[in-house]
């Protein structure tokens, strides 16, 4: 652009100016050239270290004890064996805590996204008194850090008489501040034309929120179900304050003792890795279905 | 309330009280079922928080002042208050309490120093090269560099045990390069003693050996992370730059082309257009990612619990693991809990000290901004008719 208004105004200099700015365009073209195979090759090798990983911790689920310990590096097994599997499901308690992770992991999702969206709306929509005290606790709740409350948290599970209970494990990450964040927000971005319509038709606060704003709100509902999904599959401590019956252990719990504890002897890593890789499968899983909206949900979410 | 306030200044009638009735009952209908629907609407809300966020938080208050073992209720008649006994053995006993403390403390703090910085500039990295616009395949990049951050720490951390092991893969790797990896999770040697050691100071000055603080001597302080501790902190940077990176892509996207543009024809060269005008406007995303790195980095439990529980020679000992281990562990709850609220502040500490510092810094760069815009739109001017450079 600057070279094409350049020469009229300048007149004379005009020529150098062209001249320059072709020469410019030359090393610039092929510093490009350069600068886009350098960051093509950094990508790449960042990208093999982040994936890497993880490619050896499918293969070695499928080795041997003693090829994991003697080429911890290969992909491909000099032998394949489903040892490591078979004692997994056969000979441990994997297959409990599969399953307690998915109980409690759809129990804690259907709780929060019903409860969440509940608060939600009331903070975004319905005008009671209380509503600013109710959401400034909500703010003060979520700058109190998790760890914190683990002692806590036993303490109260102790003495309400459900330590050691499934209630335990998921009633108290039923409702989550961040959330209820993300619904307000997002009944906030509904016209509320929607639901006065609703309301001149007679319909109670109830049921222009299940009928006509919920149905609406299904970006946001799919939102919380991948966070709240992903958060309770993947949770630890809560798991660990919550119960110590091994039966109630869920995958998390279940996996991190056996890498600290074990069963039996030898390092047994194809087995530890076999289980880490099963217990990636269901959010590797949503992660990919749910890719594109994941990305633009973690930014959607800190923006607020 | 404005029912209330009202209906006295239309009716100053004496019959007080059928006259108030019917404009109240014909708000109420309205706004009281609001009101009502409201307040049943967040109450499994607030029971839930309530109940498993705000108690607890005050009966552990209880507990980190009482000398309960455990056994029983907190509550019981048995349990005796003993004052500020719990902070005081953490901060001041000098005895194993304070020195397990101070341990966790320098750990957790090593930690934060070093994964904070990398895991900030490693994103901020990763969300630049991903952001160009002229790269193909940024899709699987971007998926790549985020996908440690979906799986559980429990499972990163299984793996990261493996890959660390003494024959595992990253000292295979490195053999490959002909160099001796050490046995990294059994390794409790400070990083910075090593390095040290490596130019001949293996012994600290008396004025840091002979004095300490919490427990722990001043040349403790300084040994640096361990090595068990550097894997900790390569996972936590890896698990979590993509994450952080998302947020910087973010940030980038809402940075319209047009200012780059500008800067460009300006002849600012590409890292001076990422140092003068992007990273500016990147500002508050910055500030975002340190302030929740930050928070994170003082809560780590999870890959300790999984990992090392606080060995070898409890360098990877943080604050919140023992928390844990002290009242679960030892039944000490009353210790547990003080330590709990010890990080509570700190965490708390640290966040006040962002806002602060991210508020004095907002009003500095805008400055700058404006400054840096004005000269851009003169020379943008000026260029078309003079070209000066």
């Amino acid at each position: 652009m600057s070279a094409a208004t350049g020469p009229a105004r300048t007149g004379a200099r005009g020529s150098t100016r062209e001249d320059r700015a072709g020469r410019r365009a030359d090393r610039s073209a092929r510093r490009r050239t350069i600068g886009t195979a350098f960051v093509y090759t950094t990508l790449v090798v960042i990208a093999v270290v982040y994936i890497y990983p993880f490619l050896v911790q499918v293969a070695t689920s499928f080795k041997s004890e003693a090829e994991a310990v003697g080429s911890p590096l290969s992909l491909v097994p000099g032998t394949w064996t489903t040892a490591a599997y078979q004692e997994l499901f056969l000979r441990s308690d994997f297959p409990v805590w599969f399953r307690n992770s998915v109980v409690i992991t759809i129990l804690v999702t259907v709780g929060r996204v019903f409860i969440n969206s509940l608060a939600g709306y009331a903070l975004a929509r319905l005008s009671f008194r209380g509503r600013g005290v109710v959401f400034a606790l909500l703010v003060a709740v979520m700058a109190v850090p998790g760890v914190v409350l683990l002692i806590p948290k036993f303490l109260v599970l102790n003495q309400l008489g459900i330590y050691n209970t499934f209630l335990a494990l998921i009633v108290p990450l039923m409702a989550d501040a961040a959330g209820i964040f993300i619904m307000k927000n997002f009944f906030e971005s509904i016209p509320r034309s929607v639901e006065e319509a609703a309301r001149i038709d007679g319909a109670g606060p109830f049921r222009t929120y299940w009928w006509i704003v919920l149905p609406m709100a299904t970006p946001a509902l799919v939102t919380l179900v991948i966070l709240s999904f992903q958060g309770s599959w993947n949770e630890l401590s809560h798991f660990i304050v919550a119960a110590q019956d091994p039966a109630l252990s869920p995958l998390t719990k279940g996996v991190a003792q056996l890498a600290s504890g074990g069963l039996g002897q030898g390092s047994q890593f194809p087995l530890k890795l076999g289980a880490a890789a099963l217990m990636t499968i269901p959010v590797a899983v949503l992660f990919f279905v749910f890719q594109r909206r994941i990305m633009n949900v973690t930014t959607g979410a800190v923006k607020e | 309330m404005a029912a209330v306030d009202d209906a006295p200044v239309r009716h100053s009638a004496p019959g007080r009280a059928p006259r108030p009735e019917p404009a109240r009952r014909g708000r109420s209908g309205i706004r009281g079922r609001e009101a009502v629907a409201g307040w049943l609407f967040i109450a499994p809300m607030i029971v839930i928080l309530g109940l498993f966020l705000a108690v607890p938080v005050l009966m552990a208050a209880w507990v980190s002042v009482s000398d309960w073992t455990g056994r029983g209720s907190p509550f019981a008649s048995t349990v005796g208050f003993v004052g500020l006994e719990n902070y005081e053995r953490l901060v001041a006993g000098g005895g194993l309490a304070t020195q397990d403390f101070g341990t966790a403390l320098r750990n957790n703090a090593w930690y934060v120093l070093l994964v904070v910085p990398l895991q900030t500039a490693l994103s901020l990295f990763l969300a630049v090269l991903v952001s160009r616009s002229a790269l193909r395949g940024r899709g699987g990049f971007r998926t790549a560099f985020y996908f440690p951050s979906v799986t559980s720490s429990v499972a990163i951390t299984v793996l990261f045990l493996f890959l660390f092991s003494a024959s595992g893969a990253v000292n295979r790797a490195m053999e490959a390069l002909s160099v001796d990896g050490p046995n990294w999770f059994a390794d409790a040697r400070g990083v910075l003693h090593l390095v040290l050691g490596a130019l001949g100071v293996d012994q600290g000055p008396a004025a840091l050996t002979g004095n300490g603080f919490l427990g722990i001597t001043w040349w403790e302080w300084l040994a640096g992370p361990s090595v068990a501790m550097c894997v900790f902190i390569t996972m936590a940077v890896f698990t979590t730059s993509g994450t952080f990176m998302l947020l910087f892509i973010a940030a980038l996207q809402q940075i319209s082309g047009d200012i780059d543009e500008a800067a460009m024809m300006d002849g600012a060269t590409p890292w001076q257009r990422f140092r003068l005008v992007t990273l500016p406007m990147l500002r508050p995303t910055l500030f975002t990612v340190v302030t929740l790195g930050l928070i994170g980095c003082w809560q780590v439990f999870d890959q300790i619990y999984t990992g090392t529980q606080g060995g070898p020679a409890k360098t990877t000992l943080t604050p919140a693991y023992l928390s844990y281990q002290s009242s679960f562990e030892q039944q000490d709850w009353g210790r547990g809990a003080a330590i709990a609220f010890v990080l509570f502040a700190i965490i708390v500490f640290f966040t006040i000290v962002q806002r602060i510092i991210l508020r004095e810094r907002t009003t500095v760069p805008r400055r700058k901004r404006f400054v840096l815009t004005t000269r851009s739109g003169e020379s943008g001017a000026v260029a078309g008719a003079g070209a000066q450079r």
